[in-house]
Formats: structure tokens, C-alpha cells, sequence
């Protein structure tokens, strides 16, 4: 049993149930309406970033040219059937960490006046969400996962049905259904992984071979788990429609880390523990990925409200990642990793953006504004500057996970990387068709004639993630640098996994 | 080192003018605009000559990492050789030029100023990084913020609905050209496994017979690669068929007009072609496409050009006409010709927006040509200088364009081929309309008798001096610059000049065989430069009838150029209009019946088990947590279970 490590102290389950304390901490609250309302507030806020710093201490103590797992805390929980409470982060996992513990503080602040009743169920369930996405990106057994990773489902499921919009029900039945059935399947493959190989350890079965046949099942069931939850098309539709009903912090989340729950599942599963099956389906992601690229962006291009633009827009940029991830290339993995990251930010910041003047207008329609530029310019710039990196401008987050894909994708296949990189277009004219009728034009409305710029709550809220945007496009190498060795192992095992298989046909034959 | 500062000079006006604007007010931001950028324009040119007298030696300035993934790596990196230093030099000075008549001319403007000048400043600091890059990405940066800065001054009146309409248009149709461009990087990665210059030149030969599988048959890789960078060239530089953005993109204000989109940015896919002359001379085919599409577009703009009525768009036909010969020059291999067009043409044709634009000023913001007309006793100065620049632009010795229009001239006649016959037919052609429309434009702006309404003729003044001094300086520029610089460029020093920055073949002679062509050859362009003129004179000021009668006699003709050969149409009736229906029946029909069709199906059999759902949201804490508790139990007891 070794509940520490290396820096002698279990710092990942720190972050993890750090959140959770803070819930405690909230629930002892008592007085009347408004104070419990205030205290809540600051407590949520001052535990999400005393969590922040914790990771950040993570951030920095992490060894970068370590391709394993680190930080690990092994404690036994059920001996009998080989499944322990273990917890580690590699490379792939640790920023996911940070994005998670980044945005948190983000959404509750952005929350700070926009949720005015249940306050303090509110910030209850937004610290256990917390708690679930962490948890599940630092887990290292699968029944650890697979409980993290379904639980992160109810705060999500009551943030939307409670705090959510008029049709708030139908969209939080719908999002739970759908990502719900998906589950049930790769429950059923948890268990038969854990028949094969008698652990549920995540290394472990990293490293464990499983037969091809099964592997054609096993992909299957965990594809209808993860392809829901990126969305791939065509179970994307179950994202609109929270996006829209969700208040804005949730979706800020839903957006910015539960979209990458999906992919973080094919890049931690499917293609280390399944490689036969991952190269086999390969060119069936390939479609999906290429028509979710093109057919969401075509619909975002048709949407009149601001909320199911983005949503619509979120669906064509994890197209990208899909095709990024299953390219098997080093190029192709981090790029849709960094796309991941970088869309986790700017997804992020646009749904702010959207609850910036829905905060104040009580509309999402876009037809409602027009002309802000003249009252907002402060504003202005802020869309602007994430509109240009939701477009992919060099310079900016956007870009480097693009283009990465794409340079991974034509070594695959050249209309993989056509087809996939026309979301550089389609994109552009969505999001600068959207910005012109928001901010461009002349003010035509008298409410609009007076609506404030950001305030410096405001600005607080988008002040970081207009630097993670920046830093993203200009150093991108800060972050990759976090994955590359992780992803190269990955690599490596998965060309040699390929070449067993071909040799073993070889001898056979 | 100065030539770093040239860069980032401009990067810091644009911080501080557009971050602190609204802070320091107008005046302030302005002054840190233009005054970084004067520090650019005497560091860039000053660290071209430094390169030509040879104190300081080419090299790659290296600033830090910017992308890594396996082996794919790219630097920030400025690159510092004749090629890219000529081009700081030029972009520097006339990006300073346009900067201060922006005082004068932006001075009545009812928007905040500041976010002009901020633009305009990142806009210069983003071709210099285009111009210096080291890399293909870092290029790529330069281009798409080039981009971006064109987009958002195109849209800088932004309560028009045309300038919008015109800013997303330009962005979008060069993202459309970029798309291949950055597939074609992908490309060059996979085969060169570097998309930084020194990995790839060196490499090229080795990669000469390398195949490229597309379409089900196999390409060389060269030519697969240049056709792909080209397609992107021909997005930013408006080439035929991505031409359509330009003529729009006259929305914005007058400068950005003159350096954006004639001296500066648009001449980026030029300047591309000359920074990977070293490839593209392996892709021959590649080559005669760029010919092909270079000569075509100069004829084609300079034909609609003839016909246009709003004084700038002529003058934006003109551009694109002007950047078709560039790509004449560096089809037929004469990249030292076509870069040397790119900078003379950077000083004539500033030179002529500047004027137009001087033009519109003293208008009272008329841009229509049909209500101009004996201008030139009231504005006498900018008539001058607009006489200038067209007899530069027209290629009357010994003015600028004469040297460098008459090379490309005789570099397409000298190359030989089909498409080089074609070339010199075509801009031969070109060249007599581009004389005439020149004229057309200077006899219904400033000669004749005026048709403008008293009202507005009360007001016509002379513009400030702060807009005039750099008229006179341009206009300087487009007397000398041809037969200053043809020497260093394609003259007897070019080899010493360009000290292997430009790449010829083996088999490539062609800047020698420029002094060797007939002497019709060489007569040619002016021969019918002069003709031009004098058609102009004659249906615009001996018998201003005839122009009339013409369009009515060839009604069909006439309205196919005043409609600038239907393209604008084409594309959207053939292309937009349908991706918007498109986009409405998969929503409607593809999302919302066909997905969801499913799903609803479901909800509504269990609609029962919602409704309980709905009793769960009773806001009380002890539920959630309840319910939480009921789910892990749940699935820690079916774990068991099913075991």
C-alpha cells in the first residue's frame, strides 16, 4: 500500500476531494437568504482556487521527459478483485487537470451574478463537478474512472435542469439519456476487459494484448460511450439543446472539459488498449469525423441563436480532434490534443462572451443585437480576439491544433486533410457572420443604446483565458513539450502492436 | 538588431495605440503609431543597405521555439537576406509614407481614431513577419494576420452594411485559398520532414523525382506542392477567379486601399513565389499554371478596369492586372523581374490610391468619376502627382514602371514556351488598356469640364500638406525607383544582388536573355502604351460621345465588364445561395426530424419516467446528495453483480 508519492504526499486525491470539502464548508452555512447567497459564493471561489494552486504546484513539479504516470497513490480498496483506489497523471492527463481546475474559478465567478436563487446549491453542485472531472482525468483504475466519469453526469444533469433556461427539462433528460446509453455499453466492456485480464488497472491493460476479435467488440462499446460524449455526428444533437437551456457557467463547463471527456476516452483507451480495432475502425472516424466537420459547420451557419452557433461549432472542432486522434501520428495525436486544450479555452471563453449580453439583454437570438461595437468596444475586442482563435488564426490556440492535424492527417490521406481542414472556411464564416450581425451594424434597439462594457468582474473573468489564448498560439511548445513523450510512447507501441499483428499473419500464412 | 526593431517597431505602436487608445486619447495614440513606425522605416531600409554594401552579412535571427510535435518543429525566426530585406525595406518606408497621410486624412473621421492607427500598425507589423519568416508557418502567421488586419480595416466603418458585407467576403475568400496553402505545408512536411527553408531548399533536388498519388494517378510531389502554394498565392494576391474579394475590399478607407491592398499585402503571394522560387523551379507545370493565370488576370482586370465609374475601383482593377504581370514574371522563371515589379508598382500604385484618395477628400467623399472632371485647376498638386503615378503605371519612360513592366514583358517573350507567347500576347494587351483606363481615369478627374454640383465643387481644397508630403515623396519614388534600382534587381549586378536568395534552375537564363530580345519586343509596351493614351484623348476629350454610343451599340459587351464578367453572380447563385439553403435543410430536416426523430421517439415512451425525473429538481440539497449516494450504490452493486 502506498497512499503518497513522490513528493510524499497524495497530492492528486487532494485535488481531487479538496473541492468536496468546500461543499461541507458551504452546507455549515446558516443565516438568512443573502448571506448564505455571499458566503457560498466566496467559499465556492476561495476553495476553487486553493485547488487552482494545488494543481499548479502539480503543473510545475511534473517531469516533463517521463512518458509514465506520475504522482501515483496506489491504495488498496477491493483486493479480492484486483481493483484499487489508484490515481496518476501522465502527460496527456495533467493539463486536462489544469484545464478543469482553470475553468472552475472561472465559472463560478462568472456565475456570481447571474445566479440568483439556489445559490448555494449551485455552487454545491459546480464543486462536485469539479471533484468528478478531476477525479476522472487522474484516475488510474477503471472502476475508478468509470464512477468519476458517469458522476460527472448528475451536477451536470440538475446545473442544466435547475438553473437552465424555459425548455430546461427536455434538455437535461436529453443530455442524460443520451450519454447514459453510450455507458451502459462500456460498462459491459469494463467487465469483459477485466474477465481477460484480471485487473482493471489503467497501465496494466495499456499493456495487455488483447485478442483481435475482441478487440473489434470492445472498440465498439466504448465508441458508443465516447462518441456521444465528444459528440461525434450523429449523436451530436443532445448538445445544442443543453448548451441552450444550460445557464452559462454550465455550459462554459459542458464545453470546455465534459466535450473532452469523449476523446480523452479514445486517446486513454481505445487506441493504447485497443490498436488492432483503433487502426481497423480508423477510416469509419475518418467519415464521421469529415461529415461532422462540414455538416455542423454548415448547420452552424444557419443558427439564429448565438448559444446553438457555438454548441453547433463545438461538434465541428471535435471532428477535427477525431481525426487528429486516430491518425496514429505523433503530428495528428497533439494536434487534436492541443486542439482539445485549445477549444476547452476558447469554447470557454465564447459561451462567456454569449453570457456577457445575456446577463444584460436576457436574449440569445442574434437577430436581437447589432452594433454593440459602438457601445462595447471593450467587448468587441474580447470577441473578437476569441472569434479569430475559434477560427484557428496563427498566433493564437486555435492554430497550432489545426494545423498539426492537419500535417498528421495528409500523411494519412490527402482529402483526410482537405476535407477535414475545411472547417478553416466554413468556420471563418460562421464565426465572422455571427460576430458582424452581433457587434457590427448600427444600433437599432433602445435597450441596446444603453448597455454597459465589460465590468471588472468581467474582465477578471476573461483577463485569463485572453492570456491562455495568446500564450497558447505563441508558445505553444509549453504545453506540447508536457505530452510529447507520453504521445511518442504511444506511438511507438501502437507501429509495434501493428507490426506484431502483420508478422504473426505472416507466420500463419 | 536594427532589423528586429524595424519589425516589432510596428508591433509596439499597435499595442500601445490599440490597448491604451482609449486611455491616452487619440493624439497620443496616434503619435506612438507613427512614431514607431517612422523608428521601422528608418531601421528597415537602413538594414537593406546595409546588406547591399555589405557590413552586415545575411543570417536567420532566432527568437525561441514556437510549435513542436515529434519531429515537426518551427522556430520564431527572422530571416535576414536580399529578398526579405528589400521587402522590409519597401514595406517599411511605405507602410511610414501611408501612416502620416493617415493624420490628415483620418483627421474628419467620426470614429475613435486609435483603432485605425492600431490596425494599420499590426497590419505592417504582420507583413514584416510574412516578409522575414524563416519557416512556412511563420509565413503563415504574416499571411493569415495580414488577413485579419485587411478584414478588420475593410470593416472599419463598420455601421455600413457593404463594408461589412465586403470584410467578411475578403477573409472568407482567402480562407478558401488557404486551405490548400496549408495543405500544401502539410505536404512539404511529409515529404521534406521540415517546413523551415533550410530544410527544404537544400532538399529539393534530391526530391526532384519524388510521385505524389492524387486523383488516382501519381503527380511529382514538386508539382503538387506548387500548384498548392499557388492556389493560395492566388487568394491573397486576387488572382483570377479569387479576385472577386478585391474590388470590394475598396470599403475601406482610402489608405488601406493604397498599402494594403496595392503596395503591400496582396503583393504577398508574389513575394511567395519568389521565397520558394527554389521549389517552384521543379514544378515546370506548376510554373506554366502560375503564367497561365498571371497573364489571364491581367488582361482580364484591365478590361473591366476600362469600363468601372468609381474612381477607386479602377484603380483596384489596375492592381490586380498589375499583380497578374508579377506572376507573368515569376511563371516564366524571372523572379528577380517580378519582385522588382512588386516594389516599383509598391510606389506608383500607393501613390495612386494616396492621389484618388486626395481625389475623394477634396470631393467631399465622392468616389463616382461621371461627376468629376476639371479638378485639375482646383487640386492642381495631387492632379500632378496622379499624372505621375499613371505615367509610371503605364510605363512611360523613364518613369518606374518602364523598367520593370517592359521585363516582364520581355521575360514572357523570351521564355519561348506556348504559355509564354500567350503571357506576352496577354499582357502586351494589357498593356494598351492599362494606358487607356490610366487616362480615362486622369481625363474624367481633372480635364474637360466639370460635372460635379456646385455644392460640392464650393468646397473642393487642395488636401493638407501632412497628406501631400508623402504624395511627393511616392511620387519621387515612382520616378526613380525603376532606374535606380533596376541595376541591383535584374540590371548587370543582379547575381552579386540577390546573392542566391532567389533560386534559378540550372537551365534557367532568363534574366540574361532579357537584354536579348528584338528590339520590337522591347518596343512593344510603349508603342501601345502611347496608342492607349491616345484612344483615351480621343473618346474622353475630343468626342466625349463616343464612350456613349459604344455602350449602346455594344450593350451586351458593355454590361458584361461593367458587371466585371458576371462573377460575383456566378459565385452566388452557383456556390452561396446554395451552401445557405444547404445549411437550412440539414438543420431542419438532418438534425432536427431525421437525428432526433430517434431519440424524441424514445423520450416520448418514457415520458412517464421523466416527469419523475422532473421531481427530483426539488432544489434541496439532501436529494442531490441522496440521489448521488443512490447512483454510486447503483453502480458499485451492478459492478458486483455482474462480475
Amino acid at each position: 500500500m502506498n497512499a503518497g508519492n513522490i513528493v510524499g504526499f497524495p497530492l492528486l486525491s487532494l485535488i481531487t476531494w479538496l473541492p468536496m470539502v468546500g461543499c461541507l464548508v458551504i452546507l455549515t452555512i446558516r443565516g438568512d437568504e443573502k448571506t448564505i447567497a455571499s458566503n457560498a459564493r466566496w467559499t465556492a471561489l476561495w476553495t476553487s482556487l486553493i485547488v487552482l494552486v494545488v494543481s499548479l504546484v502539480i503543473w510545475i513539479k511534473f517531469d516533463r521527459s517521463e512518458a509514465g504516470f506520475q504522482f501515483v497513490e496506489n491504495v488498496s480498496w477491493l483486493p479480492e478483485y484486483k481493483v484499487g483506489y489508484k490515481m496518476g497523471i501522465d502527460g496527456i492527463s495533467v493539463l486536462f487537470v489544469l484545464l478543469s481546475t482553470v475553468l472552475t474559478p472561472i465559472c463560478i465567478l462568472a456565475s456570481w451574478e447571474s445566479i440568483q436563487t439556489k445559490v448555494r446549491e449551485f455552487m454545491i453542485a459546480f464543486l462536485i463537478l469539479e471533484t468528478m472531472m478531476v477525479g476522472m482525468f487522474c484516475a488510474l483504475d477503471f472502476v475508478v474512472f468509470y464512477m468519476f466519469f458517469e458522476a460527472v453526469l448528475i451536477p451536470m444533469y440538475l446545473i442544466i435542469g435547475v438553473w437552465g433556461g424555459p425548455r430546461r427539462v427536455y434538455a437535461a433528460v436529453k443530455f442524460f439519456l443520451f450519454t447514459l446509453t453510450g455507458s451502459v455499453l462500456m460498462l459491459l466492456a469494463l467487465l469483459a476487459m477485466w474477465l481477460q485480464a484480471g485487473t482493471t488497472d489503467i497501465p496494466t491493460l495499456m499493456h495487455t494484448q488483447f485478442p483481435a476479435g475482441m478487440q473489434t467488440w470492445l472498440f465498439l462499446a466504448f465508441f458508443a460511450s465516447f462518441a456521444v460524449k465528444v459528440p461525434m455526428w450523429p449523436v451530436h444533437t443532445w448538445l445544442p439543446d443543453a448548451h441552450v437551456e444550460a445557464p452559462t457557467a454550465g455550459s462554459v463547463i459542458l464545453a470546455g472539459v465534459l466535450l473532452k471527456m469523449g476523446a480523452y476516452g479514445f486517446v486513454r483507451f481505445s487506441i493504447p488498449m485497443l490498436p488492432l480495432a483503433s487502426a481497423q475502425f480508423a477510416p469509419f472516424i475518418y467519415t464521421l469525423s469529415i461529415v461532422a466537420v462540414i455538416y455542423t459547420s454548415l448547420v452552424a451557419l444557419a443558427q439564429q441563436d448565438m448559444k446553438k452557433l457555438i454548441a453547433y461549432s463545438s461538434v465541428a472542432h471535435m471532428g477535427v480532434v477525431t481525426i487528429g486522434l486516430f491518425t496514429f501520428n505523433e503530428q495528428g495525436i497533439q494536434g487534436g490534443l492541443f486542439m482539445m486544450l485549445s477549444h476547452g479555452v476558447v469554447s470557454a471563453a465564447l459561451f462567456l462572451i454569449v453570457g456577457v449580453v445575456y446577463d444584460r439583454i436576457h436574449s440569445r437570438e442574434i437577430a436581437r443585437y447589432g452594433g454593440l461595437a459602438d457601445r462595447m468596444p471593450g467587448y468587441s475586442f474580447a470577441f473578437m480576439l476569441f472569434a479569430m482563435a475559434s477560427v484557428g488564426l496563427p498566433g493564437t490556440a486555435g492554430f497550432v491544433g489545426e494545423f498539426l492535424v492537419i500535417l498528421g492527417a495528409l500523411q494519412v490521406n490527402f482529402w483526410l486533410a482537405f476535407l477535414g481542414g475545411a472547417g478553416m472556411i466554413l468556420g471563418a464564416a460562421y464565426t465572422l457572420y455571427l460576430y458582424r450581425r452581433v457587434i457590427f451594424g448600427k444600433i437599432t434597439r433602445d435597450d441596446l443604446r444603453h448597455i454597459v462594457d465589460l465590468s471588472p468582474r468581467e474582465w477578471a473573468v476573461f483577463a485569463p483565458l485572453i492570456v491562455l489564448t495568446m500564450w497558447m498560439g505563441i508558445y505553444p511548445s509549453s504545453f506540447t513539450g508536457f505530452w510529447d513523450a507520453s504521445v511518442a510512447a504511444m506511438v511507438k507501441q501502437h507501429v509495434a502492436a501493428l507490426a506484431e499483428t502483420t508478422k504473426l499473419a505472416g507466420v500463419l500464412q | 538588431m536594427i532589423y528586429a526593431l524595424a519589425v516589432f517597431a510596428p508591433l509596439l505602436g499597435a499595442m500601445v495605440s490599440g490597448l491604451l487608445g482609449k486611455a491616452i486619447g487619440d493624439r497620443a495614440a496616434m503619435a506612438a503609431s507613427v512614431g514607431s513606425m517612422i523608428v521601422a522605416a528608418i531601421c528597415g531600409p537602413l538594414a537593406f543597405f546595409q546588406l547591399t554594401s555589405e557590413v552586415a552579412h545575411p543570417g536567420v535571427l532566432d527568437l525561441g521555439t514556437w510549435m513542436e510535435a515529434g519531429k515537426f518543429h518551427v522556430n520564431w525566426a527572422l530571416r535576414y537576406d536580399t529578398l526579405s530585406a528589400a521587402m522590409v525595406a519597401m514595406v517599411s518606408f511605405v507602410a511610414m509614407l501611408i501612416h502620416v497621410y493617415s493624420i490628415g486624412y483620418m483627421a474628419h473621421d467620426s470614429f475613435p481614431r486609435y483603432r485605425f492607427f492600431a490596425y494599420l500598425s499590426l497590419f505592417t507589423f504582420a507583413m514584416l513577419m510574412l516578409v522575414t519568416a524563416d519557416n512556412l508557418a511563420q509565413l503563415f502567421f504574416g499571411w493569415e494576420g495580414v488577413g485579419l488586419c485587411s478584414y478588420l480595416l475593410i470593416g472599419y466603418w463598420y455601421d455600413r452594411p457593404s463594408a461589412c458585407a465586403a470584410a467578411i467576403k475578403a477573409f472568407i475568400v482567402n480562407r478558401v485559398a488557404d486551405l490548400p496553402f496549408a495543405v500544401g505545408l502539410a505536404l512539404i512536411f511529409w515529404k521534406y520532414g521540415s517546413i523551415e527553408f533550410s530544410g527544404i531548399f537544400p532538399a529539393v533536388a534530391a526530391h526532384a523525382h519524388d510521385t505524389y498519388a492524387l486523383f488516382g494517378t501519381s503527380f511529382s510531389a514538386n508539382e503538387t506542392i506548387g500548384f498548392l502554394l499557388f492556389i493560395g498565392a492566388m487568394g491573397k494576391s486576387a488572382q483570377l477567379g479569387l479576385h472577386v474579394w478585391l474590388p470590394d475590399a475598396m470599403e475601406g478607407p482610402t489608405p488601406v486601399s493604397a498599402l494594403i491592398h496595392a503596395a503591400t499585402m496582396v503583393t504577398a503571394g508574389v513575394f511567395l513565389m519568389a521565397r520558394m522560387s527554389p521549389l517552384m523551379e521543379y514544378a515546370p507545370y506548376a510554373l506554366g499554371f502560375v503564367t497561365f493565370i498571371g497573364a489571364s488576370t491581367a488582361l482580364f482586370a484591365a478590361t473591366v478596369g476600362c469600363v468601372q465609374n468609381d474612381i477607386k475601383r479602377v484603380i483596384a482593377y489596375s492592381t490586380c492586372s498589375q499583380l497578374g504581370y508579377m506572376f507573368v514574371a515569376a511563371g516564366v522563371g524571372a523572379y528577380q523581374a517580378s519582385v522588382f515589379h512588386l516594389i516599383t508598382h509598391a510606389f506608383f500604385k500607393a501613390l495612386l490610391f494616396l492621389g484618388a484618395g486626395s481625389v475623394i477628400h477634396a470631393m467631399s467623399d465622392e468616389q463616382d468619376l461621371r461627376k468629376m472632371g476639371g479638378l485639375a485647376k482646383l487640386i492642381p498638386a495631387t492632379c500632378i502627382v496622379m499624372w505621375i503615378g499613371n505615367l509610371a503605371l503605364a510605363g512611360i519612360p523613364p518613369l518606374a514602371g518602364s523598367y520593370s513592366k517592359d521585363a516582364i514583358v520581355s521575360a514572357a517573350f523570351a521564355a519561348h514556351s506556348a504559355v509564354g507567347n500567350y503571357a506576352f500576347v496577354c499582357t502586351v494587351l494589357a498593356a494598351f488598356l492599362t494606358a487607356f483606363y490610366s487616362w480615362r481615369l486622369l481625363f474624367m478627374c481633372f480635364h474637360g469640364r466639370s460635372r460635379a454640383d456646385h455644392h460640392v465643387l464650393s468646397h473642393v481644397h487642395e488636401s493638407p500638406a501632412v497628406m501631400l508630403v508623402p504624395l511627393f515623396v511616392l511620387a519621387t519614388g515612382a520616378i526613380v525607383a525603376g532606374w535606380a534600382l533596376h541595376g541591383w534587381f535584374i540590371g548587370e549586378e543582379w547575381k552579386h544582388f540577390w546573392h542566391g536568395s532567389i533560386f534559378n534552375g540550372p537551365h534557367n537564363e532568363i534574366i540574361e536573355h532579357l537584354e536579348k530580345v528584338p528590339g520590337w519586343v522591347e518596343a512593344a509596351p510603349l508603342v501601345v502604351g502611347v496608342a492607349g493614351i491616345a484612344l483615351a484623348f480621343y473618346m474622353y476629350m475630343v468626342s466625349p460621345l463616343t464612350p456613349i454610343r459604344l455602350a449602346e451599340k455594344f450593350g451586351g459587351l458593355y454590361r458584361f465588364l461593367l458587371n466585371k464578367w458576371y462573377f460575383d453572380e456566378l459565385y452566388d447563385a452557383a456556390i452561396v445561395q446554395p451552401l445557405m439553403r444547404v445549411s437550412k435543410v440539414l438543420w431542419q430536416i438532418g438534425d432536427a426530424t431525421i437525428i432526433d426523430g430517434v431519440p424524441n421517439g424514445l423520450a416520448w415512451l418514457t415520458s412517464g419516467s421523466s416527469r419523475q425525473f422532473v421531481k427530483l429538481q426539488s432544489g434541496s440539497v439532501a436529494i442531490y446528495a441522496f440521489s448521488m449516494l443512490i447512483g454510486v450504490v447503483a453502480l458499485v452493486g451492478l459492478f458486483m453483480i455482474c462480475r
